[in-house]
């Protein structure tokens, strides 16, 4: 048996340097930790993720600190806020513009449902134009709970078959 | 402030007439000299603030508009308030102030867009709240609370996302606080048609 085969079976020189994982949660592992958000605020609750991209709440902790204010450049549309019938479309285009793949928060009780806002001007919940993923309670939520939101979408994301589609699409 | 502000101000200007108020001197002006008293009141009287122009619609009487327009006099601290009924009850107009009062710009047009009257006169009489090419306006009376269906602003998207402006849910509301007994979680205004809620159906 020659020296090359047996460093093909085992080499100590890079034991516990190899992982051997599965292709999905390697990809769904880089994205998930790596979410750059489209801040889209709309209302008080884009003061709440102001607050959640500042130095207490902290949303770096959890790698989505990068706001991109370019959907282009963004993977998650946080819609943060009251979507108006005049608005809802410019929100459809630039969630148009985000790359793949891409994910969606309705953060607050506007953005899911109206909230309070029963009337002619208001869209009653943003999920009429958009796919959401995580949706979050609250007028405005807490911190936390977009917090909350994040490390649920990023578990949604853990569930991916990434592989899979990058290779059909 | 003038405790005789508002008798003096009739005096001087005879076509106006006293209006019922609760709180600032209030006025009634003919539509056709509106535009003669607003230079009057702005020159002479030191006006020099437009604080707020907006209409009240009467629904089944006539006339059924009224302009409703808000000064202040930075200098004396007095407020005025003149209101100018519109004769036109179908194609309600009334001459713009925007050549007196640079502010009437935006208050006039959101009256224009909630209300439906023109502003003669006016550089840009376009809506401000609603999009360009929404066929109602929500202020008058007989516009409900929930809408209308209508398509949305772009109609590129509403084909897309085959999403029109709906008639909002109203679950019996508006919000009313019916009940005042019990606890304030109880008593929280709500919509009259709980059906949707896991609780029971709550009066």
């Amino acid at each position: 048996m020659s020296q090359s085969d047996k460093e093909i079976a085992y080499n100590s020189k890079v034991e516990g340097g190899v992982v051997t994982s599965r292709l999905d949660s390697v990809i769904n592992w880089v994205r998930s930790n790596s979410i750059w958000p489209m801040p889209m605020g709309l209302a008080c609750c884009g003061i709440e993720l102001m607050a959640v991209g500042a130095s207490r709440f902290d949303i770096s902790r959890f790698g989505a600190e990068v706001m991109r204010f370019s959907p282009r450049q963004s993977d998650c549309m946080i819609v943060a806020g009251t979507v108006t019938y005049k608005m809802a479309p410019a929100v459809r285009r630039i969630y148009d513009q985000m790359a793949e793949p891409k994910w969606v928060i309705a953060m607050g009780a506007c953005a899911s449902s109206g909230g309070m806002y029963r009337s002619y001007a208001t869209m009653q919940g943003v999920d009429r134009i958009l796919p959401v993923d995580v949706y979050v309670s609250g007028c405005p939520p807490r911190p936390e709970a977009l917090l909350d939101a994040l490390i649920k979408l990023q578990k949604k994301i853990g569930t991916e078959r990434s592989a899979k589609q990058l290779v059909s699409a | 402030m003038d405790d005789n502000f508002l008798s003096k101000l009739l005096d001087s200007h005879s076509y106006l007439t006293q209006r019922d108020s609760a709180d600032h001197p209030a006025v009634n002006c003919p539509i056709e000299r509106w535009v003669e008293c607003a230079t009057s009141l702005r020159d002479d009287l030191g006006f020099d603030l437009l604080v707020d122009v907006t209409c009240i619609d009467w629904f089944n009487e006539s006339p059924r508009f009224s302009a409703v327009y808000h000064l202040l006099s930075s200098t004396s601290h007095q407020y005025v308030r003149v209101v100018v009924d519109i004769p036109d009850d179908e194609n309600p107009s009334v001459p713009s102030v925007t050549d007196l009062w640079a502010a009437a710009d935006w208050h006039e047009r959101e009256a224009y867009d909630m209300f439906g009257v023109s502003f003669e006169g006016h550089p840009n009489l376009r809506r401000i709240l609603m999009w360009d090419s929404y066929p109602w306006h929500p202020l008058r009376k007989e516009f409900p609370l929930a809408g209308h269906e209508t398509e949305l602003p772009d109609v590129e998207v509403s084909e897309e996302t085959e999403t029109p402006v709906i008639p909002a849910p109203m679950a019996g509301g508006p919000f009313v606080s019916s009940d005042h007994s019990g606890t304030m979680s109880k008593n929280e205004p709500r919509g009259a048609d709980q059906s949707w809620s896991e609780e029971d159906v709550k009066r």
